[in-house]
């Protein structure tokens, strides 16, 4: 049946040639060693093959049944934010150069990745303060479950503390693992929106906690890392790295490893992947890190060049040994990633921050200031704040649809104590008008669905 | 060092170790790889130094070493406590290769049972037994 | 004219001047606030990162030199074994950017949602089918996650049924993800033996089996691109002491349409988007693995799991978009999942293209995938025959071979004095990337080709002369090969110098 596919080569002639050359007489004496009884016997029930048009017609039918952030004023993060990502992002990572090859096996045809790789390990650890990274992992809630894995591997303890403000989705990625792994996790409350460590003995091996937390809170980040080294435990901290631009560095206040998601740094939503995560750590833990790294060297001309190095971590030599199953970076997202923050630079990350604190408060005030509706707490923020709902969180989320406003992230399934709680993310593309719409489709919701309310429940 | 050899002063484990016991202090012995081991493992990369106090069982690996692409673990030839590692390793680990029999050395031991020394090979023996 | 050699080698940061900038930020249009109102300082950092200043066009021009750099798919042959190197239509790129795709929240409410749950539910309809089990999760990222999610989906079946089991089997010519994701799962790995066939050791299988092993994790083919001629009793003997059986999907390239791991007898199997169904590879990710699983598995499955409601729709739900009543949602409701294994739905771009691949093809197109992969490797391996090369570089198992074949270099590293590694780098002046080497470990100096459906004969020809005329070389003067590669932009680097002393970041 050669020749169905529009993506080979082989023509009718050629398959005759080649057979004879192989020295059967068809193809289906290749796959003699398939027992007759394993055989399908039938075609796959995926119906018949169309061409590029067609296919093209029926995604975009189904693209155009999702309403997108370009489709509705968006004020959803809770872990993956609608920033703006340049043109220059897109024009670059497109390249066949970029797109196409595999993980970097050969350095001496592969420094164009194994550079970026480098470059980006450079920006990671400048934004963290720490001065090891690895070239990016899947994304941030499993690099939350991996952080942990490596502080299984540094210390051998048998408990992790992890913060309620640290992602839903992380929490319950990392007791996913932990159960494997015959790892208790216990988690640390939150107080007034910020985390309250328990007292911390010698069994806990590591303390993890988020900065901003889920609830858009800053942390005191130093004073939890030293509460965990009081008893030997290591502290990692899930940052998001854009919030780095003005917050103390993991780094400066003791953290042991910084991960967190990438998406934010010139990745698009896609509905949740693919993306990137970071890991950064310190010198101490540079033989425990999961994944590739690449590293600088000559070649034997002296020219400089780069590799990946301390491959002895991975799975390919150590085996059930390595540091990590991981296998492969997020090689292209990390590049977008790397691309976006030099498109920043220096000053402009600072500037974009500053602008999305100003903005963020100004939101805060705003909807602060509506009738039904109250702050969840007064802790700084930097681009997410939460609010207390006075009506039916879902209703005032489909009340607001209506009105084109997409207000954020309802708090109820992730946090039964905040069953009225409403996650709001302030990103550079929410301009003034566009917050003066949100307040006023949230007090037309609220006052709407407040008196639904009150007259159900009267 | 480019050419294989084989100190005849030396104690071998058959899984490529050395000992050397110095005669005036019998109680203690060092430890290294031969130059077949270094030579399997290719240019090495890192040492993983046991912390002192570590207790090296006889036949069991007490540490690992590390070359570009592989790992390998490291068989104590003899039992005892480390009461030295080299910590010139962690500088310039080639040493290993370079001089494995010197410079190359990995720890010193407080042997805890001498007499395990007899069953260890002498230089001809091990030569042998690489079939060479 | 071009750039210098040393401008080329300069990092983004060397490039960077005070005062140079790409970003422009958008006006402020709200009421300032001093910083230190929103946020004391003790919480702000000190100094700013560190990040280059550059203009747009440097950095255009720094990534597009960097890009020339690579040797990429799209220019050139790349059959590097296990990875299925195939062809990545350019019609995926397109429908994965689309504002509906590409710009859809993670977090969006399902009802407003429709089409990309809908896609994500047609896609595991299809892996089901593709697999031979009907239950799909598309969440894990990659192969080696999709692995891990099978190993603690054998470890929570196991648990439901009150037994603690504590090894994993895997053959010895298992790729390293399979044992180190054993020891992630929290289980101890024993290995298999490999009889002389190249098929598993079902003597050495039968004395491994114990009540005490929770699964065997195969690949089939295998890694050595042999079919499993003795997969039923394998499945029965595994079975037999109650483990599960676990298909390892790196290539499942071979059998689409053909054959079915759930036919064979396996109850969990990963697949890897990224190699089978096209997802071009990035350099190194993003990929992604979702497993299969038989009935018994599927409560375990991560959650939260893309489901189809039937019958009447709510009020703001209408049809699927093939008119059917109902609706598409995402299910958390699964007591007794493992829990999710990442965030969010899982790598959603790359379903998309996944799914754009399948529909392409089609029931016939995918068999004809896995067919012409079979012919081109089997073709390619009676062509290097033909040609003389077969003397100094063997098959490791004379047998038909699936979608790729495993050569060992032992004898022209006797002959011509030179390894492997000197005929990988010498392939590099030739204009092709090499096949995978050194991978399995029970070869001696393996040479690891799989070259895809997506090759034409001449490529397959061009190539096979190429290995050729480098053995002659090597005959004549085998230091050419030991020095090669002589004409890409770097030449051999020094791997241990830099595992010595790891530069991994810029010093600023």
């Amino acid at each position: 049946m050669c020749g169905v596919s529009r993506y080979t080569s082989v023509t009718e002639a050629d398959r005759l040639a080649m057979l004879e050359q192989i020295g059967v007489g068809a193809i289906e004496e290749l796959f003699s060693d398939i027992p007759p009884g394993l055989r399908l016997g039938r075609p796959l029930a995926l119906g018949e093959g169309r061409s590029e048009q067609e296919v093209y017609d029926e995604l975009r039918a189904l693209a155009d049944r999702n309403v997108s952030v370009e489709d509705e004023i968006c004020f959803v993060g809770a872990g993956m934010y609608d920033h703006y990502v340049p043109a220059l992002v897109d024009a670059i990572t497109s390249r066949s150069e970029f797109l196409t090859p595999y993980t970097p096996y050969q350095p001496e045809v592969s420094q164009g990745t194994l550079q970026a790789m480098f470059e980006y390990q450079t920006a990671i650890c400048e934004l963290t303060g720490l001065p090891v990274s690895n070239a990016s992992v899947y994304e941030g809630p499993s690099a939350v479950a991996a952080a942990g894995w490596v502080s299984r591997l540094a210390n051998g303890r048998r408990r992790l503390v992890v913060s309620r403000g640290v992602h839903p989705h992380a929490r319950e990625a990392l007791g996913t693992l932990a159960h494997a792994w015959g790892v208790d996790v216990t988690e640390a409350p939150l107080r007034d929106a910020v985390t309250e460590l328990p007292p911390l003995d010698e069994e806990v091996g590591a303390v993890i906690v988020a900065q901003p937390n889920f609830l858009g809170a800053v942390e005191d980040l130093e004073a939890i890392a030293a509460a965990a080294h009081q008893v030997g435990a290591l502290c990692i901290a899930s940052c998001d790295p854009l919030a780095l631009a003005l917050l103390r560095s993991p780094g400066e206040c003791g953290v042991d490893i910084a991960v967190g998601e990438g998406q934010m740094l010139g990745n698009r939503l896609d509905f949740g992947g693919p993306s990137f995560g970071f890991l950064a750590t310190t010198e101490a833990l540079i033989r425990r890190v999961p994944g590739r790294i690449a590293g600088e060297t000559r070649d034997v001309d002296g020219r400089r060049g780069f590799v990946l190095t301390l491959q002895t971590r991975e799975q390919h030599i150590r085996r059930e040994r390595a540091t990590s199953n991981i296998c492969t970076a997020q090689a292209l997202n990390a590049l977008a990633g790397v691309i976006y923050l030099t498109w920043l630079g220096r000053e402009g990350i600072v500037e974009l921050c500053e602008l999305m604190l100003q903005r963020t408060a100004y939101a805060r005030r705003r909807l602060a200031a509506l009738p039904g509706v109250s702050l969840l707490h007064e802790q700084p923020v930097v681009r997410e704040f939460a609010v207390a709902l006075d009506a039916p969180v879902r209703e005032v989320i489909d009340r607001c649809a209506e009105l084109g406003v997409n207000p954020g992230y309802p708090l109820g399934r992730d946090y039964p104590e905040h069953c009225d709680g409403l996650l709001v993310a302030i990103t550079e593309r929410r301009t003034r008008s566009d917050i003066d719409r949100l307040a006023d489709a949230l007090a037309t919701a609220v006052a709407a669905a407040g008196a639904r309310h009150a007259v159900g429940a009267g | 060092m480019e050419q294989a050899g084989y100190p005849d002063d030396l104690l071998y484990h058959p899984d490529h170790d050395w000992a050397r016991i110095d005669p005036a202090n019998p109680d203690e012995a060092t430890f290294g790889i031969t130059w077949y081991a270094q030579d399997a493992l290719g240019e090495v990369v890192f040492f993983d130094p046991p912390k002192l106090g570590t207790r090296v069982t006889k036949d069991e690996p007490y540490t690992e070493i590390e070359s570009v692409k592989a790992v390998s673990d490291v068989i104590g030839p003899l039992s005892g406590e480390v009461v030295a590692v080299n910590d010139a390793l962690a500088d310039s680990p080639e040493a290993i290769n370079e001089d494995p029999y010197g410079a190359g050395w990995l720890v010193r031991v407080r042997l805890s049972d001498p007499s395990e020394r007899e069953s260890l090979l002498d230089a001809a023996a091990y030569r042998a037994s690489l079939g060479s | 004219m071009s750039a210098t050699a040393a401008d080329d080698q300069l990092t983004i940061f060397e490039r960077s001047r005070a005062g140079r900038r790409a970003f422009v930020a958008p006006a402020s249009d709200v009421p300032e606030r001093p910083l230190d109102e929103l946020l004391p300082a003790r919480l702000r950092r000190a100094a700013p990162a560190r990040l280059p200043e550059v203009s747009e066009p440097e950095i255009v021009r720094h990534y597009n030199r960097l890009s020339r750099r690579n040797f990429d798919l799209d220019t050139g042959f790349y059959p590097l074994g296990s990875c299925t190197m195939k062809h990545n239509p350019r019609l995926h790129e397109r429908v994965a950017a689309l504002d509906g795709n590409a710009r859809l929240h993670p977090l969006q409410d399902p009802r407003r949602a429709q089409g990309a749950l809908e896609l994500m539910w047609r896609l595991q309809e299809a892996l089901g089918e593709i697999a031979g089990l009907p239950h799909v999760s598309l969440q894990p990222s990659a192969g080696s996650h999709g692995e891990l999610a099978g190993v603690l989906l054998t470890r929570a079946y196991h648990e439901d049924r009150g037994e603690r089991r504590t090894k994993v089997l895997a053959p010895d010519t298992a790729h390293g993800t399979n044992p180190a994701t054993v020891t992630m799962g929290g289980y101890e790995v024993v290995h298999v033996g490999t009889d002389a066939d190249g098929n598993v050791d079902l003597e050495d299988l039968r004395a491994k089996a114990t009540e005490d092993v929770a699964c065997l994790m195969l690949t089939n083919p295998s890694t050595l691109g042999l079919f499993e001629r003795g997969i039923q009793q394998i499945a029965e003997i595994v079975h037999g002491v109650g483990a599960t059986l676990y298909y390892d999907g790196a290539n499942l390239n071979a059998i689409m349409g053909i054959c079915r791991p759930g036919d064979m007898g396996f109850d969990i199997v990963h697949f890897n988007l990224h190699k089978t169904f096209a997802q071009p590879h990035g350099g190194g990710g993003p990929g992604a693995g979702p497993v299969a699983v038989a009935d018994h598995i599927e409560p375990f499955l991560p959650r939260p799991q893309v489901v189809r409601r039937e019958g009447a729709p709510d009020d703001t739900i209408g049809t699927g978009s093939d008119g059917r009543l109902g609706h598409f949602d995402l299910d958390y409701d699964r007591p007794r999942s493992i829990g999710r294994l990442r965030g969010f739905q899982g790598n959603y771009g790359v379903f998309v293209r996944a799914y754009a691949y399948i529909r392409s093809l089609g029931a016939a197109g995918l068999r004809d995938v896995s067919e012409t992969a079979v012919l081109n490797a089997n073709y390619l391996l009676a062509r290097l025959r033909a040609i003389g090369v077969a003397e100094r570089l063997p098959v490791a198992y004379d047998r038909v071979c699936m979608h790729e074949f495993v050569l060992s270099g032992a004898p022209m590293k006797r002959d011509l004095e030179i390894r492997t590694l000197d005929l990988a780098k010498r392939l590099l002046d030739h204009g092709v990337h090499p096949p995978t080497v050194y991978f399995p470990l029970v070869v001696d100096e393996a040479l690891m080709i799989e070259p895809t459906e997506t090759e034409t004969r001449e490529t397959l020809d061009r190539f096979a002369d190429t290995i050729a005329e480098i053995l002659r070389e090597a005959a004549q003067d085998p230091e050419i090969a030991r020095t090669a590669p002589h004409t890409t932009p770097v030449r051999r680097l020094d791997e241990a110098g830099a595992a010595r002393h790891p530069v991994i970041r810029q010093a600023l």
